[in-house]
């Protein structure tokens, strides 16, 4: 026995894994060669599921940006705002961002996962109430536990189920913080904001909205569901990560609430850790100016979505509800998953196999995420591995039954 | 309805497009005192989540006794919610683990005490 051996049930499901010789959290690239593509054992294989939706991570000028800062500013800070003091490029990241939304104020912490954990720790308290989509990421759920508010789940994208459980708290004092993603990580769906919005409005309730993959993904300027769903004055804040679309690494939070810089001095996970590297905030700042100059990004993004959700929902795959660069299919049961992710990634196509308590309901998931730099052909190749393993599991039109079985 | 993922939406109930399938039309005394006891409702709202009757008394184990996982506590969870009209807030959730324990959830927040 040692002090681990709480954890054994999880130790037992991760080793029947690797009995299967599959080790999905121990996938080893020799290199990474571009936003799209590593070697792998000795092999080219297409990398589709790093949530690089803009492909910007071997950007010409976001990786001259970040060579430039750490050169004449070094590698790190080596602490934290508070007590370092702050860098030019970190104020400039908080001007670029609050300027790209068109807010007054933004925040910048050092991972997407911290900023959920000081935001939602800070905004509400003791008294208050979070309400939470139960399908919320994990960084959200942990945000709510960091700080004293009563948590309360609604059904994932029901505002009616929402509105609900607002109108039992009416007459209870206290803030309402309602908490929605742009697009939900695991099945690529977007959250129903224009209704949330309206059920906001009528409750007196506040709006969050995590748009980590959505920013630089949705709307015509780049900002997110909030814009393409036209209600951007109705999110009170904003949440993301420049780990995805942005290509490096960091989290944010924007809003035009007028005390908003009181969070400096009191939300812990913002002044308790080291803050990010000169060369992060100048490639970041650099992808941001990509996001608002080059909406080719956003178009070859979504035709590449499009064409990778039509084509595994033509033949047959379980897909997620709606085309957006996250594309799910979903497998019948654990075994057959980890089966299929294995032939996948020895015929040389790299994606993530999203097994409970990762995903929602239970469900066992090939989940994909697609580049603006992934080519038509990769794409193309990509389905035609799919089909080919489909086919050797007994998946495709031949035997539909078996797929049909998941239902 | 665009093809999809359907025994996800159908247990996670998206927007009014689908009945949620935990979403549960019960039939019982919500008036407590003097009418049928909480425990009772319990039952069948368990029966339906499981689909097979369950005999329970006021120790009966959860988790351990009845063989739900997770998302089958979040669904029964929810059901309950419903039938009360009341909301189980998450660390309260965290605290049941009896039948005993979740019949004084039900009734502390049905008389408005704080959770």
């Amino acid at each position: 026995m040692t002090i681990l051996a709480k954890h054994s049930a999880s130790k037992l499901a991760y080793d029947t894994l690797r009995e299967h010789g599959v080790d999905p959290l121990n996938v080893r690239f020799d290199s990474v060669l571009s936003p799209t593509e590593g070697m792998l054992n000795g092999r080219r294989t297409i990398l589709l599921g790093t949530n690089n939706y803009l492909g910007l991570t071997f950007d010409p000028d976001c990786i001259e940006k970040a060579v430039e800062a750490t050169r004449s500013q070094g590698t790190g800070t080596t602490g934290s705002r508070v007590a370092n003091g702050n860098y030019d490029g970190h104020m400039l990241l908080e001007e670029a961002l609050a300027d790209f939304y068109g807010r007054q104020h933004a925040m910048v912490f050092s991972t997407g996962y911290q900023a959920n954990l000081g935001v939602l720790s800070t905004l509400v308290g003791r008294g208050d109430h979070l309400m939470l989509d139960a399908d919320s990421h994990a960084s959200i759920y942990d945000g709510s536990r960091l700080g004293a508010s009563e948590v309360i789940r609604f059904r994932h994208n029901s505002p009616d189920d929402l509105y609900k459980r607002l109108r039992r708290l009416e007459g209870t004092p206290g803030d309402r913080l309602i908490v929605v993603e742009g697009i939900y990580s695991m099945l690529g769906d977007t959250s129903p904001l224009k209704e949330i919005a309206a059920v906001k409005r009528e409750t007196g309730a506040y709006l969050l909205v995590d748009e980590a993959h959505s920013l630089g993904v949705l709307g015509e300027k780049g900002r997110g569901l909030a814009e393409a769903a036209g209600v951007e004055a109705d999110v009170d804040f904003i949440v993301g990560t420049f780990s995805k679309s942005l290509g490096s690494v960091g989290g944010f939070c924007v809003s035009d609430s007028p005390d908003f810089d009181v969070m400096r001095i009191v939300c812990r996970p913002y002044m308790f850790t080291a803050s990010l590297p000169p060369g992060v905030v100048a490639s970041t700042l650099e992808a941001l100016v990509k996001v608002r100059t080059e909406p080719m990004l956003r178009v070859n993004l979504m035709r590449n979505a499009h064409r990778l959700y039509d084509g595994l929902s033509a033949m047959g795959f379980e897909t997620g509800p709606e085309a957006n660069p996250i594309v799910a299919v979903a497998m019948p049961d654990q075994e057959t998953a980890v089966v299929f992710w294995k032939m996948l990634l020895e015929a040389g196509l790299y994606l993530n196999l999203a097994l409970p308590p990762a995903t929602p309901t239970n469900v066992r998931l090939l989940r994909t995420s697609v580049s603006a730099a992934h080519t038509v052909k990769q794409i193309d190749t990509a389905l035609a591995i799919f089909a080919d393993v489909g086919r050797r599991l007994g998946f495709l039109t031949s035997d539909r039954r078996r797929a049909g079985g998941v239902v | 309805m665009p093809r999809g993922l359907k025994f996800v939406l159908e247990a996670i109930g998206r927007s009014g497009r689908m009945q949620p399938t935990h979403q549960l039309a019960l039939v019982g005394n919500k008036d407590g005192a003097g009418g049928r006891p909480i425990r009772d409702d319990i039952a069948s709202i368990f029966a339906q989540v499981l689909g097979r009757p369950v005999q329970i008394k006021d120790r009966t184990d959860i988790v351990e006794d009845l063989g739900m996982d997770s998302l089958g506590v979040m669904n029964f969870v929810m059901a309950i919610e419903d039938f009360y009209d009341i909301s189980i807030p998450l660390d309260r959730i965290a605290q049941i683990q009896t039948v005993a324990d979740l019949i004084h959830a039900v009734e502390d927040l049905r008389s408005g005490a704080p959770a």
